[in-house]
C-alpha cells in the first residue's frame, strides 16, 4: 500500500484484526477479515461492523440550505422533519447521476453522506451552485468516523452496549447524542438488506468505541465481527441496492436506474426536465435482476443477449452466498425487461442461460 | 507464507510438481487467498492435448475470474473433479487437496525456467 492513500481512524485496528487491505476510491480499506462468504453469512445472522469512514460527510448550514438542497436533490426535501434522513440522487442538467447520497435534516443544519469516489466532485458541484446563497458547506469527512453495524442482532447489541433501546427509531430516522461540542449520530439504515445502524462519531472516539464493540483479545465479543468491502458488495447485490460506478453513473438517470421513488418530478431540481420527458415517453432500457444457470458469475460490462441479439449489459454480479445462485443486475432494453424473460449472458466467452427475476434477490425475514 | 520447496512456480501463480514425466499443477495459496472465496473452477477434460502457455482452465471467486496457464506441454491424464462441487477446497489447501490437473508431459524444458519455492516466496513478498 502506498503512503498516498487516505487512512480511516480504524486503520490500525483493521491491521491488528488481520484485515486484507486494498485501495478503494483513494482510501486504504479492508476488503476482508475472516473471508467474504463468512462475513456475509455472519451479517445475515448476527451483527457485522463495517468501517465506512471513507464515505463523504458534509454539513450544510444557512438560511438558504433547504431551498438549495431541494434544487440539488431529486428527492423532495421541503418541510422535512428534523431527525429524518432521505436517500436521494444529485444529477446533472441532463439527468445523469452525479452521486447517490443520504440527506439528513438536523435541527440546526443539514447533512449529506456521499460516496468516497464522488466526494471531490460533489463538494465542487455544491460550491458551484451555492454561489450568492446564504449557506456554508463544511467537509467533516476526516474529522469524523462512520461505522455500519448490520444484522438481525444489531439492535440487541446496541442496547447491551449503550442501554439505548433503538427499536422505536424508525428506518431512515436518526438520533443525536451531544457530548459537549461533539456529537454521535445514529441512523437506522444500511446497505446490506438487514436491519442495522449507521453511526457517525468524532474520529478520536474510535479507540474508545472499538473495545466496546469487539471486546478485547482476552474476551472477544462473540456476536459482533468485523466485515470488509467484499462482503458489503455481495450483501448489497443480494439486496439489489445500487452502487455508484455500477448501476449508477453520469450516463444513467434515476428513472432508468429503477429509482423513481427517490425522484419528485413535480418539483424543480437540476435534471428534472429530461427525466420528465423520459417519464412521458417511457424508458427505453431498464435495470433488471438476472438469475444465471450454473455457478459462473456475470461481471460488470458482460453482454446480455436476447434472441441472439445484444440487448444489454451487466452492472454487477455475484454468486449469492445466501441463495447459492449466480445473480446479477443489468440494464436491458425495455422489451427484454419483463419478469421471466429468457436471456443469455456472456461469461468467459460462453453464453450462459439466464432469466429476468424480481428484485431484491434477498429479503430479510421480518 | 508456506511455499512448498518441492515444485516450480510461474509468475501467474500456478505451481508444477514433477514426478517422473507426470506434472501435477494447481494455483498457489497466495493466489487462492488473493482471489478470496473460490466459487467455480473450470478444468480441461482428460485426454486434452495442451501446449506450453495454453489456458487450461479458470478459477472464479466473488471478486475475480482468473485463467490458469500451463507451463508444460503434453496430455491431460487426470483432473481433480472434486473441485467442481467443492471449489472452496482450493482456498483451504491450494498445494495439496486443491490440485487441478495432471499432465503427462512431453515438453518439460520450460519448467526449469520457472521460479523455485524460495524465489516464488520472494516474488510474492515483493508484490504484496
Amino acid at each position: 500500500m502506498t503512503d498516498t492513500l487516505l487512512k480511516t481512524p480504524f486503520h490500525d485496528i483493521h491491521l491488528a484484526m488481520g484485515a486484507r487491505m486494498v485501495e478503494f476510491a483513494g482510501w486504504e480499506m479492508p476488503v476482508q477479515f475472516a473471508g467474504i462468504v463468512e462475513e456475509h453469512n455472519h451479517t445475515r445472522t448476527a451483527c457485522s461492523v463495517f468501517d465506512v469512514s471513507h464515505m463523504g460527510r458534509l454539513r450544510i448550514v444557512g438560511a438558504d440550505a433547504e431551498s438549495f438542497l431541494n434544487r440539488i436533490c431529486t428527492r423532495n426535501l421541503a418541510g422535512a422533519e428534523v431527525s429524518r434522513s432521505f436517500y436521494s440522487h444529485i444529477c446533472r442538467e441532463d439527468g445523469g447521476i452525479l452521486d447517490d447520497v443520504i440527506v439528513s435534516r438536523f435541527a440546526t443544519h443539514w447533512g449529506i453522506i456521499c460516496n468516497a469516489s464522488n466526494r471531490d466532485k460533489i463538494v465542487a458541484w455544491l460550491h458551484q451552485h451555492a454561489q450568492g446563497l446564504n449557506l456554508q458547506i463544511a467537509d467533516e469527512t476526516t474529522a469524523t468516523a462512520m461505522v455500519a453495524c448490520q444484522g438481525p442482532k444489531t439492535l440487541e447489541i446496541a442496547k447491551e452496549l449503550t442501554g439505548d433501546d433503538l427499536t422505536t427509531l424508525k428506518r431512515y430516522h436518526f438520533t443525536v447524542r451531544d457530548l459537549g461540542p461533539l456529537q454521535i449520530i445514529t441512523y437506522r439504515s444500511g446497505y446490506t438488506g438487514e436491519d442495522g445502524l449507521e453511526v457517525v462519531l468524532p474520529a478520536p472516539l474510535v479507540s474508545f468505541l472499538v473495545p466496546k464493540l469487539f471486546g478485547t483479545k482476552e474476551q472477544p465479543q462473540p456476536v459482533v465481527k468485523p466485515a470488509g468491502l467484499g462482503a458489503r458488495d455481495t450483501l448489497r447485490i443480494e439486496a439489489a441496492m445500487p452502487l455508484y460506478g455500477h448501476e449508477l453513473s453520469e450516463e444513467v438517470d434515476s428513472l432508468t436506474a429503477g429509482l423513481a421513488w427517490c425522484v419528485d418530478l413535480h418539483k424543480d431540481f437540476i435534471g428534472v426536465e429530461p427525466m420528465r420527458r423520459l417519464n412521458e415517453r417511457g424508458l427505453p432500457r431498464k435495470l433488471v435482476g438476472l438469475e444465471l444457470d450454473g455457478r459462473r458469475i456475470a461481471r460488470q460490462h458482460s453482454t446480455v443477449y436476447g434472441g441472439g441479439l445484444a440487448v444489454g449489459e451487466v452492472t454487477s454480479g455475484t454468486l449469492s452466498p445466501t441463495l447459492g445462485k449466480s445473480i446479477a443486475m443489468a440494464f436491458v432494453t425495455a422489451g427484454s425487461a419483463s419478469d421471466g424473460t429468457a436471456l443469455e449472458v456472456e461469461v468467459s466467452g460462453k453464453r450462459v442461460p439466464t432469466k429476468v427475476v424480481k428484485m431484491p434477490f434477498y429479503k430479510r425475514p421480518r | 507464507m508456506k511455499v512448498p520447496p518441492d515444485r516450480r512456480y510461474a509468475e501467474t501463480h500456478e505451481w508444477f510438481l514433477l514426478d517422473d514425466t507426470i506434472v501435477t499443477m494447481g494455483i498457489s495459496q497466495y493466489a487462492a487467498d488473493e482471489l478470496t472465496d473460490i466459487t467455480y473452477v473450470e478444468l480441461p477434460e482428460v485426454g486434452t492435448r495442451v501446449t506450453v502457455g495454453d489456458v487450461i482452465g479458470e478459477v472464479e471467486s466473488v471478486k475475480a475470474t482468473s485463467e490458469i496457464f500451463t507451463a508444460v506441454g503434453g496430455t491431460v491424464v487426470a483432473v481433480n473433479t472434486a473441485l467442481v462441487d467443492h471449489p472452496e477446497v482450493i482456498n483451504e489447501d491450494a498445494f495439496e487437496e486443491g490440485w487441478m490437473v495432471k499432465i503427462k508431459a512431453d515438453v518439460l524444458d520450460p519448467l526449469h525456467a520457472l521460479m523455485t519455492g524460495k524465489e516464488y516466496a520472494t516474488f510474492v513478498r515483493n508484490i504484496a
